[in-house]
């Protein structure tokens, strides 16, 4: 067996401790194992290659690998929590542009003889292209160096369509004489430009999906340099980094009741007028200390976060209250909207940090066969996830989103700054039922004055 | 590995079951774990390191450019692997169950 097959040996390893990785993060108990299986994975895959007869120099390897490995590390442990979108978006520009980058060098060091190479090099090149530019706009839109909401431009549909097709049309002469470079080059030019193009119109709060999408895109690109490099190993990593971005994707639009062409191409669209709330009555606000007596003797309390509850940086007051109420006698849970934070399973993180363990944090579908049974639910944060609206109202703009059904206990807590409209513009009907009352104020403030005031009863 | 090149049909095999695999596997993660599952993925789709090894590595024909390509590729590539690693044990730290939750605390706040 020559040296080549072997090195592929390691990588069959290397796939299947990939594999075991995410296999094992399907429980919280293992996921920490399951990422240094996948770790271990990566060192065997590098050092392996590393021997490989191709490579007769390591200063450049050195040189980048150091650069690399710091930055990574300092970014990793200083980014907080609630930076990880932002964190996330860059990872996957980089990997993308990585991967533009090996296919680059491999097209300048020979030219694609075979039908299958140059496909897949005119696939990298546009995926990854899309997905360095796309990435780096998200990233600034959730970091807000760019303005979060939609940026739209006249005229803007017809230049995507004119750099989209000419992305297309570059196909033809790349084909047929693949040896010419600046075909090339105008193909990678297009998919960055493209990447930026697609990305700017999409609002910050459909960044969770757009991080999804381009996850998915990471990993084709990375599947497509497999082709290009005819490398297993890109192949196999890929199409699970897809499969990722696929699912995660999909969770969200469903989370949001949206397809996922109304949110990549939405903002296009003529915007469905906001209805007027039809809901119609009194708030009935009630101070900390009118809350706290119903807060003592209630036996079961689901607190639902939303984003609001991370801005207001109030998830470690929030969490000491949970504990105080669970002092107290009580059965306390969260209640995890899918949508709730910047990301995919965000506010679970960012509630983790703050020490809640996650036996208490419960996912939307099955917290809300339990909603009768609560006496309290604390909403803070929280606006169109739990707007019942969504359930029967066929005019409201979300109408058909699944959400967390805190109207169903006994009595609903709102903790919010004002009756302003959440983030979709839409009047929360939730407000003006009848076993809602509304904690006026600051989260964090709130759920301290909450705090204090256990503290002082016992 | 450039002398042994594997043909395109066994790859095509590869990407179809790794596609299965990968829905397979991933379907199974709790949304629990959506963010840390995500940060992994980063770090796994790393793997162009491999590709950009090679690049940077096979001096013999090359020009600035290619080096250029090479170096920043396995700098790019290395970015993701660390960083994406590192942050996802950060993640995974923190969660805890309600037995061990008050034993180190680890929080800023």
């Amino acid at each position: 067996m020559n040296h080549a097959s072997w090195i592929n040996i390691v990588y069959i390893i290397s796939c299947v401790l990939f594999a075991f990785g995410l296999k094992f993060l399907g429980s919280p108990a293992t996921a920490r194992q399951g990422n240094w299986m996948s770790a271990l994975g990566m060192l065997l895959a590098v050092l392996a290659t590393l021997t490989a007869k191709e490579i007769i120099g390591f200063q450049w390897i050195i040189l980048g690998g150091t650069i690399g490995a710091s930055l990574g590390a300092f970014v990793a442990m200083r980014a907080a929590m609630t930076q990880m979108p932002e964190m996330v978006a860059l990872l996957h520009g980089f990997g993308g542009l990585a991967s533009v980058f090996v296919d680059w060098s491999a097209y300048q060091n020979h030219t694609p003889d075979t039908v299958v190479v140059i496909t897949a090099l005119y696939l990298s090149i546009l995926i990854g292209g899309v997905t360095f530019t796309g990435s780096l706009v998200a990233w600034a839109k959730l970091s807000e160096r760019l303005p979060g909401k939609p940026l739209l431009f006249q005229g803007q549909q017809l230049v995507n369509i004119a750099v989209l097709a000419g992305v297309l049309l570059l196909a033809v002469p790349f084909y047929m004489t693949p040896a010419y470079h600046p075909v090339f080059l105008w193909i990678l030019a297009l998919s960055l430009a493209l990447g930026v193009l697609l990305v700017i119109p999409i609002g910050g709060a459909d960044m969770p999906v757009v991080i999804s999408v381009l996850n998915s895109y990471s990993g084709l690109v990375a599947c497509t340099t497999g082709f290009v490099i005819n490398n297993v190993l890109l192949i196999v990593v890929g199409a699970l980094v897809g499969a990722n971005g696929i699912i995660l994707s999909y969770i969200m639009c469903k989370a949001m009741n949206r397809s996922l062409n109304n949110v990549l191409f939405g903002a296009f669209a003529a915007r469905k007028k906001k209805t007027e709330g039809t809901a119609k009555g009194e708030v009935k606000p009630i101070s900390p200390e009118d809350a706290f007596l119903i807060l003592e003797s209630a036996r079961s309390v689901v607190i639902t976060p939303g984003y609001g509850l991370a801005v207001a940086q109030a998830q470690h007051a929030v969490r000491e209250l949970g504990e105080l109420l669970e002092k107290n006698g009580a059965d306390v849970k969260y209640a995890i909207h899918p949508v709730a934070g910047r990301m995919p399973g965000h506010m679970n993180v960012l509630l983790a940090e703050a020490n809640v363990p996650y036996d208490q944090l419960v996912e939307m579908d099955h917290i809300n066969p339990l909603m009768d049974t609560v006496d309290v639910a604390i909403v803070i944060g929280a606006n169109d996830t739990v707007n019942p609206a969504a359930l029967h109202d066929k005019t409201s703009p979300i109408y058909g989103m699944p959400i967390i059904e805190t109207f169903k206990a006994k009595t609903v807590f709102v903790i919010k700054r004002s009756m302003a409209a959440g983030f979709a513009g839409i009047e929360n009907e939730l407000f003006y039922y009848d076993n809602t009352r509304m904690i006026f104020g600051d989260a964090k403030d709130i759920a301290q004055k909450l705090v204090a005031e256990f503290k002082s009863a016992v | 590995m450039e002398n042994q090149i594997i043909p395109f049909v066994f790859l095509l095999y590869i990407l179809a079951l790794s596609v299965f695999l990968g829905f397979a596997l991933i379907s199974r993660v709790p949304p629990l774990l959506h963010t840390p599952l995500m940060s992994e993925a980063n770090a796994i789709s790393g793997i162009t390191l491999v590709g950009a090894l090679i690049a940077a590595g096979s001096g013999d024909a090359n020009s600035p450019l290619t080096i250029f390509l090479g170096t920043a590729a396995v700098a790019m590539a290395t970015f993701n692997v660390v960083g994406g690693y590192l942050v996802t044990e950060r993640m995974l730290k923190m969660f805890r169950s309600k037995t061990s939750a008050h034993s180190p605390v680890h929080s800023k706040g």
